[in-house]
């Protein structure tokens, strides 16, 4: 475990980008003074006549990329989740979702393990504005591998997609041969049968190691892998769910509006078939800090997701 | 203050910059250092505030729009003694007030809390309006940066200031030419900024950001302006003071490794002793 690879998801959209700027020539990637960050800068550098830095204008970018997509191009926009999602809700709601355009929002420096820069731009909150636009797919990816599957299948799919990435650097999990990626579809990454946690973006690889700590205790956890929020994959996530009867959902987003809030409804629709806690940022803003340091003080980590779940099995809802 | 005072005490705000960026390891120098004599000359010599009672009602309101340079902001209220310059080295590490981008909710005398860029000018808007449907005597000043102007919703703003004769407000405009990607006329041109903000109905004063000569006279001409909010465009250089960061993109949000953490105190240094000497 010790030597696992790490690497920033956000990494992984820059690369997976050059490699779709050979296999698609309509893909174009907008920026916003950012693409040193949200590493578009890759692309730039490959195909400089199809990145196109809109300056510090994310709202116009959004409405520049909706124009390019009705004129056949795929756009992919990249900016901070905070302003790709936050800032332009109204435009991707109107200019993108309304007119069902096919237009790729690459939203990097998501959640609290942005770190340093504090609550002005850690974005807890994206995944819940993104999820209720109709027609839009949310994708979480929990490593490198997953990530670049996601900005692939991102292309292939006709529609709009939101893609959330993130700037620190997490273990790479999904390195097998067996890998395969779909929009839509969940994987059961740990079989168990005391309690299921459903997991998304890097709480994955931390409920992974949560669940090996369970297993000493005596606890046999279950963990699922939820790169796509919406559609989100119901079928396994009931199926474990009434294996287990206990359900722990984990993610680096606010408990309200991201993938905390699709299990429980769900679960509740299919007639309550779980007890449920969400582990995630419990309605706060973040601050300023290391990522390791928030992601321990935050409880997002294999510590904080073990103990949450020991808490949850203790209450014995 | 007279000049001369200014430029030692820029200086010292200077140094807070580097040492907090550097102790943070993070954070952003290069539009710090530019608008340090900016931050100062508020600070010490326009505003009518009081470190003592940072809330008082009559106060002059600040937003700095361009919430990433707040290493200037704190070290400008550290040296004017709103808390401890010691504290300067908690910069963005978890428990600090000293947060990555400003907040009100941490620290007494912020005005306002920033860091997503473009909103700063509508909030200064705000203030400015409710000083006049109060008749309050207050002044409202906002920073926002070059690149930072390409937001439109400076321009709603801007557009608002005018119709509204916001004479109690004055923008000024941190005009160092570069943002993060490159030189901002390389990446989507602000240009012309003054003809711009005048055909929004400002007042607009262009100056040399680091000549407390003109900086002084426009403060001063933005008092005497009726009826047109005042845009001060101050031409700077990004990094200012420190050799190696000046006029490079590049130090727009890197932090000093050891070596040039040196290297830069000892730019600043020299400074000092250059300032000492004159009489
Ligand atoms: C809405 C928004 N978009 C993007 C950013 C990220 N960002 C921080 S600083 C910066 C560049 C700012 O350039 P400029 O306004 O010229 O500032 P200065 O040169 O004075 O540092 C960008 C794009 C942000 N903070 N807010
Ligand atoms: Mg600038």
């Amino acid at each position: 475990m010790s030597e696992q690879k790490k690497i920033a998801t956000r990494e992984s959209y820059g690369n997976a980008l050059v490699e779709l700027g050979a296999k698609y020539e309509n893909v174009v990637v907008l920026d916003a003074d950012l693409a040193a960050a949200t590493k578009t800068g890759v692309f730039m550098k490959s195909y400089p006549d199809r990145h196109i830095n809109c300056g510090i204008a994310e709202c116009n970018m959004t409405g520049i990329a909706a124009g390019l997509a009705t004129c056949g191009k795929i756009p992919f926009i990249s900016s901070f989740a905070m302003f790709a999602a936050g800032r332009n809700f109204e435009q991707v709601r109107n200019s993108i979702g309304y007119p069902r355009l096919n237009v790729k929002i690459g939203a990097t420096h998501a959640g609290i393990t942005v770190g340093e820069d504090g609550a002005s731009h850690q974005c807890n909150e994206d995944i819940a504005l993104m999820r209720v636009i109709p027609g839009m797919v949310v994708m979480n990816p929990a490593d490198d591998i997953e990530a670049k599957a996601a900005v692939h299948a991102a292309a292939a799919y006709k529609g709009p997609v939101y893609m959330r990435f993130g700037r620190a650097a997490c273990p790479v999990i999904n390195d097998r041969p067996e890998y395969n990626f779909e929009i839509g579809k969940g994987e059961v990454l740990r079989e168990g049968s005391d309690v299921t946690i459903v997991a998304t973006g890097i709480c994955v690889g931390s409920a992974l190691e949560a669940a090996e700590k369970l297993a000493v205790d005596g606890i046999s956890a279950e963990v699922i892998n939820i790169c796509t929020i919406k559609p989100l994959d119901e079928k396994l996530v009931l199926e474990s769910a009434k294996k287990t009867g206990k359900v722990v959902t984990a993610e680096e987003h606010s408990i309200i509006g991201g993938l905390g809030s699709a299990v429980c409804e769900t679960l509740a629709e299919a007639g309550n078939v779980a007890s449920v806690y969400r582990i995630g940022i419990r309605d706060v803003y973040g601050e300023s800090g290391s990522a390791a340091a928030l992601v321990e003080k935050y409880r997002l980590d294999a510590k904080g997701i073990y103990e949450q779940v020991k808490e949850f099995m203790l209450k014995g809802r | 203050m007279n000049n001369l005072e200014l430029k030692k005490t820029a200086n010292a705000v200077r140094k807070g910059i580097v040492t907090a960026v550097y102790s943070a390891k993070a954070g952003h120098p290069g539009g710090s250092l530019s608008a340090a004599d900016i931050y100062t000359y508020l600070y010490f010599e326009e505003m009518n505030i009081d470190p003592a009672n940072p809330d008082k009602e009559d106060r002059d309101r600040f937003v700095l729009s361009k919430g990433h340079t707040a290493p200037g902001l704190y070290s400008a209220m550290a040296n004017r003694g709103y808390f401890p310059v010691a504290d300067l080295v908690t910069l963005r590490k978890l428990g600090s007030n000293l947060q990555g981008h400003p907040s009100m909710q941490y620290i007494p005398g912020i005005d306002m809390s920033s860091g997503s860029l473009g909103q700063g000018v509508s909030v200064a808007c705000g203030m400015a309006l409710a000083g006049q449907m109060d008749g309050a005597p207050y002044r409202v000043y906002t920073l926002v940066g070059d690149g930072e102007i390409q937001e439109g919703q400076i321009w709603e703003a801007a557009m608002f200031a005018g119709h509204r004769k916001l004479d109690n407000l004055v923008v000024i405009v941190d005009n160092n030419g570069l943002q993060i990607d490159g030189p901002v006329d390389e990446v989507c041109s602000p240009y012309p900024i003054d003809k711009k903000f005048e055909a929004f109905n400002f007042h607009v004063i262009n100056i040399d950001a680091h000549d407390y000569d003109e900086i002084r006279a426009a403060f001063k001409e933005a008092r005497a302006t009726k009826d047109k909010p005042t845009c001060i465009i101050a031409r700077s250089l990004k990094g200012k003071g420190i050799s190696f960061m000046e006029g490079q993109c590049a130090w727009h949000g890197t932090a000093p490794n050891d070596e040039q953490y040196k290297t830069a105190i000892a730019d600043l240094d020299k400074i000092d002793t250059e300032l000492a000497e004159v009489k």
